[in-house]
């Protein structure tokens, strides 16, 4: 590719790509995120290579594979331009199909398409299916359009004109103003304003400065960052680039967590591609501003998601972190002043320079502005990234975007923000997404993690949970944050065990208060936000725990017992073939029984039971019925 | 960890010095990379042997006690050999909702190796991982690098949760007995 050495010739490029494309062309693009990955989506891929050699419409038809769409638990997705035609769960034979009857018939083929599970309506095109309609994808949107691998692609939608307008048309101080008055807050977690951030660093005295980029997304449960890096790779490098060139830095660090290969490869590709024509490098696009950027991974920490401990890795060291001030807009990198913002952020950065502060600040609450991407996960209908303006109700996104919980079965808790985030009962959904409502009602806006749970999750499991993750993620480094969490733990682990003293409840809010004052960072302070606010909402739980011994949820599995009702036992077998314990008596027409001193409480009787006998069901809190003697196990 | 008490079946047991000195290089030697090279050397050799951690101690001039905290401080990185098949369970919050200690105690007793640990043998290695970003897909299991998803959603999700169940023991049976790295082709992506 030829080194693009002006704006003129950058747009001159552009108009090129866009000359050669033609939107009336049938387009298919085929989601190629880790997910659709994950579900076939490359075996499609060649199947439709294959289909479109062989049905001869290789000159008819363009083909791409794009980034995450988001609604990854129904792919493969396919979408048809330029009507939008969007096919869930693509196998490879169906390929045929669709070329023969899609692109060539013009034929909608009903079998593939959107079926809402509670109305049972179907949908043609994305923006009809629920999922999408409820959004709005600033952010994510482009993902949809562009093969991440791909600058043409990226340029032809407009990608690069923010970085244009910033060098060339702005002064560093006009960029940091803008993203001020934009009002952006960091999408990380803890939201602190963007735009104050980058005036610290760029008012930081030093010659020498760096921008990181923080994709070092270790919430269990969020994958925002993952989807954006994969699929858009080169957004998040204008945004950074137009960073650097506003707090005057030249030099950028890109932190992406090992577990994420496919945004490591992207990002690989797509900077490797913006070296060669120019974009990354000496005099860029002639104004003057260099930048060069380096790719690190992580080797699988959580706590380097924190901001000191990443630039500490960064360096080579083990990721521990530092006591703020100094904070690394000072005092970061090697030293120097350095600033650091997460993934999310950064994408968000062209889209404020492109239709400027005014537009972005009018999406929003008042302290919070913008979009927000959320991974909607659980026990929810339609599970995968959720962009909506901030603001919205979490009854919506759950119900009105996720469809409800499935299999008729009843909300008990949204959990947000990770292991620092809280869980909020059925009657906070009416809260809005908002960083300072979240915070007040005790969860967390985070990252954007939001699990749905059911009646079936039992919340002091969930506490032991996150506490058991954040003991075994926290470095160490500092007492209350390192023993704090251990003996918290400790304390739920022996509740879902049956083991729970009275007293327990005021000993963890106690505990919990001090690992909150006294940690050193983040990850000890916010540690206690899913103990508070289980103990807050859900203390009822705690108590059958505690006094009766009973999980209300029937999950923790020192606290239940399955057993067989003889009544409704027809002796079939299923679940004595399917027990892997040996903890089943029965025989051919023998009424089943449950040997509780072999059972490891795994539950595969229970789902092997036919649904039609019901016979197996699971109790807590009440003693065992006992086994009906041996000579009347006979049936009939 | 388990060490194994025989050599390593399934890798070499030694890693080529000049590997090890290429990936160095491909660092331009520097003492700030030294997470990037052992991650290389990770990914080459599944392991880092002793030989290899002397060999970057020496070459980069860094202390073996900062590469041990190193090493010991990341959890992608393992000091003994591992499995020829290596399994990741997803234990993230989205799957741990929808069961994943299930998927793990299938795991666990299909092939007798508990998280964090290796069989003697070195058949096996399976270990937890907090996320992996395939959230909607949950519970989630990955063995050898091949990402398997539970895409049972809804009123079939209890039946196709059950017959995961069944696919994930049946899999690994199959991989306990499977001769050839071809058997593990046909069923590793099935």
């Amino acid at each position: 590719m030829p080194r693009i050495k002006s704006p003129a010739e950058l747009e001159a490029f552009r108009k090129e790509i866009l000359a050669q494309r033609d939107p009336e062309k049938p387009c298919i693009t085929l989601c190629s995120g880790s997910a659709c990955h994950a579900t076939g989506s490359g075996k499609v891929a060649a199947a439709l290579e294959q289909e479109i050699e062989k049905q001869g419409v290789a000159a008819d038809v363009t083909y791409r594979r794009t980034g995450c769409h988001g609604f990854c638990e129904q792919g493969p997705i396919v979408v048809i331009y330029p009507q939008g035609i969007c096919y869930l769960k693509v196998q490879p034979d169906d390929m045929a199909e669709i070329i023969s009857v899609t692109i060539k018939e013009q034929k909608i083929i009903e079998r593939l398409l959107y079926v809402d599970v509670n109305t049972g309506e179907k949908a043609t095109t994305e923006e009809e299916i629920p999922f999408y309609k409820n959004q709005e994808r600033l952010v994510l949107g482009a993902n949809r359009k562009i093969d991440p691998k791909s600058l043409e692609d990226y340029l032809a939608v407009e990608g690069y004109q923010a970085l244009v307008k910033a060098l060339f048309e702005m002064t560093p101080e006009q960029v940091v103003g803008e993203v001020k008055n934009a009002k952006l807050r960091g999408r990380g977690g803890a939201g602190f304003p963007s735009g104050v951030k980058w005036d610290f660093a760029r008012n930081a005295p030093g010659e020498q400065k760096y921008v990181v980029v923080n994709c070092d997304e270790g919430d269990p449960g969020a994958y925002m960052d993952r989807s954006v890096m994969e699929g858009n790779p080169f957004a998040v490098l204008e945004g950074l680039m137009i960073g650097a060139y506003a707090i005057g830095a030249n030099e950028g660090y890109i932190y992406v967590r090992q577990e994420y290969p496919l945004a490591v490869a992207n990002l690989a590709i797509a900077i490797k591609k913006a070296e060669e024509s120019g974009l990354l490098g000496q005099n860029i696009l002639g104004s003057g501003f260099d930048f060069t950027v380096k790719v690190h991974r992580g080797a699988g920490a959580f706590i380097c998601g924190e901001e000191t401990s990443l630039l500490n890795s960064l360096e080579g060291k083990p990721g521990e972190p530092n006591a703020r001030p100094p904070f690394p807009a000072t005092r970061g990198l090697w030293g120097k002043p350095t600033n650091i913002n997460n993934v999310e952020t950064w994408a968000n950065i062209p889209l404020i320079i492109n239709k400027g502060a005014d537009f972005f600040s009018a999406i929003g609450t008042e302290g919070s502005k913008g979009t927000k991407i959320f991974s909607l996960v659980g026990k929810v209908n339609n599970t995968g990234l959720v962009e909506v303006p901030m603001g919205v109700s979490m009854r919506d996104i759950i119900f009105k975007i996720g469809g409800g919980v499935p299999g008729n079965k009843t909300f008990k808790a949204v959990q947000t923000g990770g292991p620092s985030g809280g869980c909020l009962p059925e009657n906070l959904l009416d809260i809005k997404v908002d960083f300072d409502e979240l915070t007040q009602a005790g969860a967390m806006m985070g990252s954007g993690g939001m699990i749905v749970m059911d009646e079936d999750t039992c919340l002091v499991d969930i506490a032991r949970y996150f506490l058991a993750f954040l003991s075994d993620e926290s470095c160490g480094k500092c007492t209350p944050c390192r023993e704090g969490i251990r003996q918290m733990k400790k304390i739920l682990t022996n509740i879902t065990k049956g083991l729970g003293q009275a007293g327990d409840i005021e000993l963890l809010q106690e505990l919990a208060e001090a690992t909150k004052g006294s940690s050193m960072c983040a990850l000890g302070k916010t540690a206690p936000n899913p103990v508070l606010s289980t103990i807050n909402h859900f203390r009822d739980e705690y108590e059958a725990h505690i006094k009766e011994k009973r999980c209300p949820a029937l999950s923790c599995k020192e606290l239940i017992a399955y057993i067989i009702d003889p009544q409704k036992c027809k002796g079939c077998g299923a679940c004595f073939r399917k027990c892997p314990a040996a903890a089943i008596a029965g025989g051919k027409k023998r009424i089943h029984v449950v040997e509780q001193e072999k059972c490891t409480r795994c539950g595969g009787c229970l789902e092997a039971c036919p649904a039609a006998f019901g016979a197996v069901r699971k109790i807590s809190g009440e003693p065992v019925p006992e086994a009906i003697p041996e000579d009347a196990r006979l049936i009939g | 960890m388990k060490q194994a008490a025989h050599k390593n079946k399934g890798k070499d047991d030694a890693m080529d010095i000049g590997k090890i000195d290429q990936i160095i290089d491909n660092h331009q030697g520097e003492a700030s990379s030294l997470i990037q090279i052992l991650l290389d050397i990770q990914n080459e050799n599944n392991w880092l042997p002793k030989e290899a951690l002397n060999r970057v101690s020496e070459k980069l001039a860094v202390p073996m006690s900062r590469i041990q905290h190193i090493t010991t401080f990341y959890k992608h990185f393992s000091l003994s050999p591992k499995g020829k098949h290596e399994i990741h369970v997803c234990v993230g919050t989205a799957c741990h909702v929808r069961g994943a200690e299930r998927i793990l105690a299938v795991v666990e007793e299909v092939t007798g190796v508990k998280p964090g640990e290796t069989d003697p043998e070195l058949n096996f290695s399976v270990e937890t991982v907090s996320c992996l970003g395939c959230c909607a897909l949950g519970p989630v299991m990955v063995v050898d690098g091949e990402i398997h998803g539970n895409v049972a959603q809804s009123e079939t999700a209890d039946i196709l949760t059950e017959l995961k169940r069944a696919e994930t023991a049946e899999f690994l049976n199959k991989l306990e007995h499977a001769e050839t790295a071809e058997v593990l082709n046909i069923c590793a992506c099935q």
